[in-house]
């Protein structure tokens, strides 16, 4: 595999992750502009532990995630009693506080950024993180916070109705989306090998936020999906030249005038599903 | 050093408010986010100063120009993105568009390079001193046609029969509806309006900032949601009174502290507003999304 198409496939991988960050949340009814925030604070935690204090790549992975969790906990707080638009406001702002933070952060270079870790992330760390990530949500959804996350996203006062606690669900939500994020933004510095302040900004956020809305909000292979097709269709149309990003906004203009769910939906997936264990039977009876 | 800093944040922030008046408009009357407006604003920018450089008109006519062609480019916004996407998915149509303000920034790349540009220095400034105090006749040509365009965007909105339908179908669209306001129409009117208004705010911001480039939305956009937030969601006067405080805050805290902070500033009043004052300042009503 050239080096090229590597690269591609390993940010196809980060996007899933960070898409996957972003729908944990989303699913209970959550929406949250602060992804690469987080993401910025596992990558600069990870970065400054494997390059200053020698910690061991996995190690500072981990903890760069866990400092994004508390992170995410303490943004939850306020997130409990803040719903729909003012959310959305409410995470953009923190991240891009987050964002200044780094830029005046000197320990690891402030405004000209940081530099000089060492290659870590490959194509078998990253895809390993999305296997796991994706028998999380797919055994998520039947277990008890599954349920709990489905029916607040459904009607959140039916949901305390019928006992679901909704604080610790919002922030175990918020907490794991972001532990998520952190890896994502671990895995990009040891692969990006360089970072600043400016590439965690406000679009980042949105971009992955359109990865999740494009595949479908519904169900979690629609954050895969979106961020998958997302970060081909731009390399794919490599030949428009100048005018692909012109053909990459107009695909999800497209898109959501047709398709305003998203490329799957609940109907979608348990469609496919049943399908597949229709086909899988018939193989087994002859 | 203050009230130069007073008159500066002034000026600035009345540009602002233009913006985000636009903001608010939309938002009050469609409940949505219009990510692509900082494009319009943007694009307002660039078309009031090919005026100038082919032309060789003045100010004034490109800040015409810089209007009809973003007021326009605002409808075919409307059209394009918004009138045929699904209302019952929330979210779709703040995703269209923002496709729409990838599509308008690449095309304002395309058309114009990455590079920043100014305005020709053509204007005849006469510098003003009162005291310690520099006033140019640019400022205050800025300031002026900030404050006297808003003052013509209160008047329509609250003497007019085009604000009253606006106002209705900002309550209620179906009551509007069903009282036989065409809401579609008043939907376009709203689009055109705004995106008038950043046109206007596009040119003025230019010859504040001698920095005209295709990467000047994304900020206004951030800007933008500070001061609707400020103000309350969809209160115009709130939008107004917004975007003068934040443009104040802005100027002093790069004039009394370091300027890397200015964003942080901003953000944090966003937040603290969020947490203590959903409303906005002014108070409004609360939509739920």
């Amino acid at each position: 595999m050239s080096g090229y198409t590597e690269s591609i496939f390993i940010f196809m991988g980060i996007n899933i992750i960070m898409a996957l960050s972003l729908y944990l949340p989303c699913s209970a009814g959550q929406i949250s502009l602060a992804q690469a925030g987080f993401m910025a604070i596992g990558a600069y935690t990870s970065s400054l532990l494997t390059r200053d204090y020698g910690v061991p790549f996995y190690p500072a992975l981990v903890l760069g995630g866990l400092l994004a969790a508390m992170t995410g906990v303490l943004v939850g707080f306020p997130a409990i009693r803040i719903k729909g638009i003012y959310l959305l406001l409410l995470t953009l702002a923190f991240g891009e506080m987050v964002r200044v933070f780094f830029l005046n952060f000197t320990p690891a270079g402030g405004a000209s950024g940081m530099g000089g870790m060492e290659l870590k992330t490959n194509l078998v760390n990253v895809y390993a993180i999305v296997g796991v990530l994706i028998l999380f949500f797919s055994r998520l959804r039947g277990s008890r916070m599954g349920r709990a996350l489905e029916s607040m996203s459904d009607d959140e006062v039916a949901a305390e109705a019928t006992g679901v606690n909704i604080v610790r669900a919002k922030l175990v939500a918020f907490g794991v989306g972001a532990f998520m994020a952190g890896l994502g933004g671990g895995l990009y510095a040891h692969y990006a090998l360089y970072i600043d302040s400016s590439k965690f900004g406000f679009l980042l956020a949105v971009e992955f936020f359109v990865f999740v809305v494009f595949g479908g909000i519904e169900v979690f292979w629609g954050a895969i999906v979106g961020s998958v097709l997302l970060t081909i269709i731009p390399e794919a149309v490599r030949f428009l030249k100048d005018f692909r990003m012109i053909f990459f906004g107009m695909t999800i203009v497209i898109l959501m005038i047709v398709r305003p769910q998203g490329l799957l939906d609940k109907q979608l997936v348990d469609g496919i599903a049943r399908h597949a264990r229709r086909l899988y039977i018939f193989r087994g009876v002859s | 050093m203050f009230f130069q800093q007073l008159i500066n944040g002034l000026m600035l922030g009345a540009t602002y408010a233009l913006v985000a008046i636009g903001y608010t408009l939309i938002f009050g009357i469609l409940n949505l986010l219009h990510f692509a407006h900082g494009e319009v604003f943007m694009l307002g920018a660039f078309i009031g100063l090919q005026l100038v450089l082919w032309t060789n008109c003045s100010i004034a006519v490109a800040l015409v120009g810089a209007m009809i062609g973003a007021g326009l480019l605002g409808l075919m916004i409307e059209r394009v993105s918004f009138r045929h996407v699904d209302k019952r998915y929330h979210l779709a149509p703040l995703i269209s568009t923002i496709g729409v303000s990838i599509i308008l920034q690449e095309f304002g790349v395309t058309i114009f390079g990455g590079d920043q540009l100014s305005f020709p220095e053509t204007i005849q400034v006469v510098v003003y001193r009162f005291g310690s105090i520099q006033v140019t006749s640019l400022h205050l040509w800025i300031l002026g046609t900030a404050l006297a365009l808003m003052t013509v965007i209160h008047l329509v909105i609250h003497r007019t029969k085009i604000g009253i339908a606006m106002r209705v179908t900002a309550e209620n669209a179906t009551t509007a509806s069903l009282m036989g306001i065409n809401t579609d129409g008043v939907v376009s009117i709203t689009f055109l309006i705004s995106s008038a208004l950043a046109g206007a705010a596009g040119v003025l911001i230019g010859l504040v900032y001698h920095a005209i480039s295709p990467f000047m939305g994304t900020a206004m956009v951030l800007k933008g949601f500070t001061i609707m937030l400020l103000g309350g969601l969809g209160n115009v006067k709130g939008a107004m009174v917004g975007g003068i405080l934040l443009g104040m805050v802005e100027v002093f805290s790069v004039g009394y502290l370091a300027s890397s902070y200015k964003d942080g500033f901003s953000f944090g009043i966003m937040i603290l507003i969020l947490i203590a004052r959903p409303t906005g300042l002014f108070g409004t009503r609360l939509h739920e999304e």
